[in-house]
């Protein structure tokens, strides 16, 4: 990773609004997880304005983003990025732990979402004892169990067999159906099908598939 | 997060890699263990001291020779000193109201023999003001009294140990035994009273002052041995003496008034010097341990990269990440700490079992300077290392192999 200042994202002009399912695609090295760091809070962008929620975040200390990331934002990771040692329950209530909840209540919370997830009996278990696909559950537990505004998923499939990607699709969709907002980044079209609208991020500048 | 929450996830962290905890803990057990061992070591030598002194009596007051006992120095060239004699001890006795007993001793080492037997022994000559002065009590027969000093009566009293040797069992009372060239009537013996100030009490002869003089050949004292009205006017009664001596010693002060807090002072001392010395040794071990901490804190950081990314990205502010780290190396520390200080207890409570001229006592003061200093050590070692892992880009961390 070099110092040189490269510029990735360069007309990007995006609004999603509360309830919608987006997926971005574009070829690797085109921008889209840059961009989704940014709507992610973890990344500020150099130029230009992100709302979230009416919220500033350009504006932002590095604690007001902390607390955005804990409270509005929920995570997909492509590897799932579960902490190994822990059962899977305490993998999901790692959220709620920096928002400072009632160990009882996040307990209760987090095998509330397992449920959700279709995990409830696998709540002991280790990541090391789940599948991939159970895995990618558990992680979209962790992701949903602070109620987010919205879900960010970056290749959530990607390192998943066809079966059990579909299952973690299906499941994402079944939480849009619940009301959660959805942006969702890969380069698989079958993948993004999954979404309503499909927008499409080609040399820092993103299109929209349908206009 | 609440702090109780922070030390349940560092303990969870430590526990993952068990072995390499307790590793890494043990330079701080050792060091913190060492400190007490070595603390309580010194501590029982003060003890052992201030025991052996103590039984001098606290308005005891030693005069000697010479102006070298305190100030150390020596005497260059001309400055003779000048004795102390028997009318010395006398003088002081009469001229100061402060002074109840002035005992005149001269020391010297002589074989005694009884029939066949005989034994080379320390002789003691003092008067019969000694023995109430020093509380030293006569088991068998009688003290001296103050004709045996003034006619120069050839009698003396033995020690248990040299009864024992001349006589056995049978009873020395009225037996005349030699010493030197001359007879004398033994005429009492001591109570057991074992080794105090490296002599051995027991394992002496005592005569009349007047008497030794004329057996050793010398008028020299080896001391004057004063005791005070009470405990209150020992100062007084001190000063008493410097007058009283430095008039008949033609101005100079060449003679030395110790009394026993001063012995103490002096003794004591030289052993805080010993001990601090050995306890700041032992400290730098733990300081060794403390480099270890932060060394497994560094490899513990960079393991755990996407951990602190994942931490990061669900919410974990920079003083979060940067508060578990600092917890981990801390209570990793005082685990280590609270180990050693059990340890270094154990230690020290176990030597004097086994080594039984190594008395040890456990200063209360050392274990909480170990445990603070353990604790200490924590936090020290964890703050660059919880740094490093609270700056660390979320979004690098989370894509770290």
């Amino acid at each position: 990773m070099g110092r040189g200042w490269i510029e990735v994202l360069k007309g990007v002009d995006l609004m999603v609004n509360r309830g919608e399912f987006v997926a971005i695609m574009g070829p690797s090295g085109s921008g889209k997880s840059t961009l989704l760091n940014i709507i992610g809070c973890l990344d500020r962008p150099t130029e230009g304005e992100y709302l979230l929620d009416g919220i500033r975040v350009e504006d932002l200390g590095d604690r007001e983003l902390a607390e955005i990331r804990n409270k509005k934002i929920g995570f997909i990771f492509q590897n799932f990025n579960l902490l190994p040692r822990m059962p899977a329950w305490r993998n999901v209530e790692l959220p709620l732990l920096y928002r400072g909840v009632h160990p009882k209540k996040r307990k209760e919370m987090a095998l509330q979402v397992l449920e959700k997830v279709g995990l409830a009996d696998r709540a002991e278990h280790r990541p090391s004892e789940l599948s991939g696909g159970e895995q990618q559950r558990v992680a979209i537990a962790r992701a949903i169990v602070g109620g987010p505004t919205v879900l960010l998923a970056d290749e959530p499939t990607g390192n998943l067999d066809s079966a059990s990607g579909w299952q973690v699709m299906e499941t994402l969709r079944n939480l849009n159906r619940e009301g959660s907002t959805i942006i969702l980044v890969t380069h698989n079209p079958e993948v993004a099908g999954f979404a309503e609208r499909i927008l499409t991020l080609k040399e820092g500048f993103l299109r929209d598939e349908f206009s | 997060m609440s702090l109780v929450e922070t030390i349940k996830i560092s303990l969870d962290a430590l526990r993952i890699n068990k072995v390499r905890s307790i590793l890494t803990m043990l330079g701080v057990v050792i060091g913190v263990a060492a400190v007490i061992i070595l603390v309580s070591l010194g501590e029982g030598a003060r003890q052992y001291i201030r025991k052996e002194f103590g039984s001098l009596g606290t308005n005891i007051l030693i005069v000697v020779p010479g102006k070298t006992a305190r100030e150390g120095g020596m005497h260059m060239g001309t400055s003779a000193v000048r004795k102390l004699v028997y009318d010395d001890a006398l003088l002081i006795k009469r001229r100061s109201i402060h002074v109840v007993y002035s005992v005149p001793v001269i020391v010297g080492t002589s074989w005694v023999k009884y029939r066949g037997r005989s034994r080379d022994t320390y002789v003691v000559g003092v008067t019969e003001e000694y023995f109430p002065a020093r509380n030293l009590q006569v088991d068998l027969g009688r003290n001296l009294n103050h004709e045996d000093v003034q006619y120069r009566r050839r009698v003396c009293i033995l020690g248990r140990t040299v009864k024992r040797d001349l006589f056995g069992d049978r009873n020395p009372l009225g037996q005349a035994i030699k010493i030197g060239d001359g007879r004398y009537r033994v005429i009492g013996v001591m109570k057991r009273k074992g080794v105090t100030l490296g002599y051995d009490l027991d394992d002496v002869v005592f005569i009349p002052t007047t008497v030794a003089t004329e057996l050793f050949d010398t008028d020299a004292l080896f001391n004057i041995t004063v005791k005070a009205r009470s405990e209150e006017v020992v100062d007084d009664a001190k000063r008493d003496i410097r007058e009283i001596l430095r008039r008949r010693h033609a101005g100079r002060e060449d003679f030395t008034v110790l009394s026993q807090d001063e012995m103490l002072e002096v003794m004591g001392k030289v052993l805080t010097i010993m001990t601090s010395v050995l306890a700041g040794i032992a400290a730098i071990s733990l300081i060794v341990g403390g480099i270890g901490i932060m060394n497994i804190m560094l490899v513990s950081v960079r393991e755990r990269t996407r951990e602190i990314g994942l931490r990061k990205a669900v919410g974990a502010t920079n003083e979060d990440i940067l508060f578990q780290f600092l917890t981990e190396s801390t209570v990793l520390s005082l685990i280590g700490g609270v180990t050693g200080i059990g340890l270094g207890i154990g230690v020290s409570l176990l030597v004097p079992q086994l080594v039984s001229y190594l008395p040890s006592k456990i200063a209360t003061w050392s274990v909480f300077v170990a445990f603070f200093f353990s604790g200490l050590v924590g936090i020290a070692s964890g703050v660059y290392p919880a740094l490093k892992a609270a700056r660390y880009d979320p979004i690098v961390a989370l894509r770290y192999e």
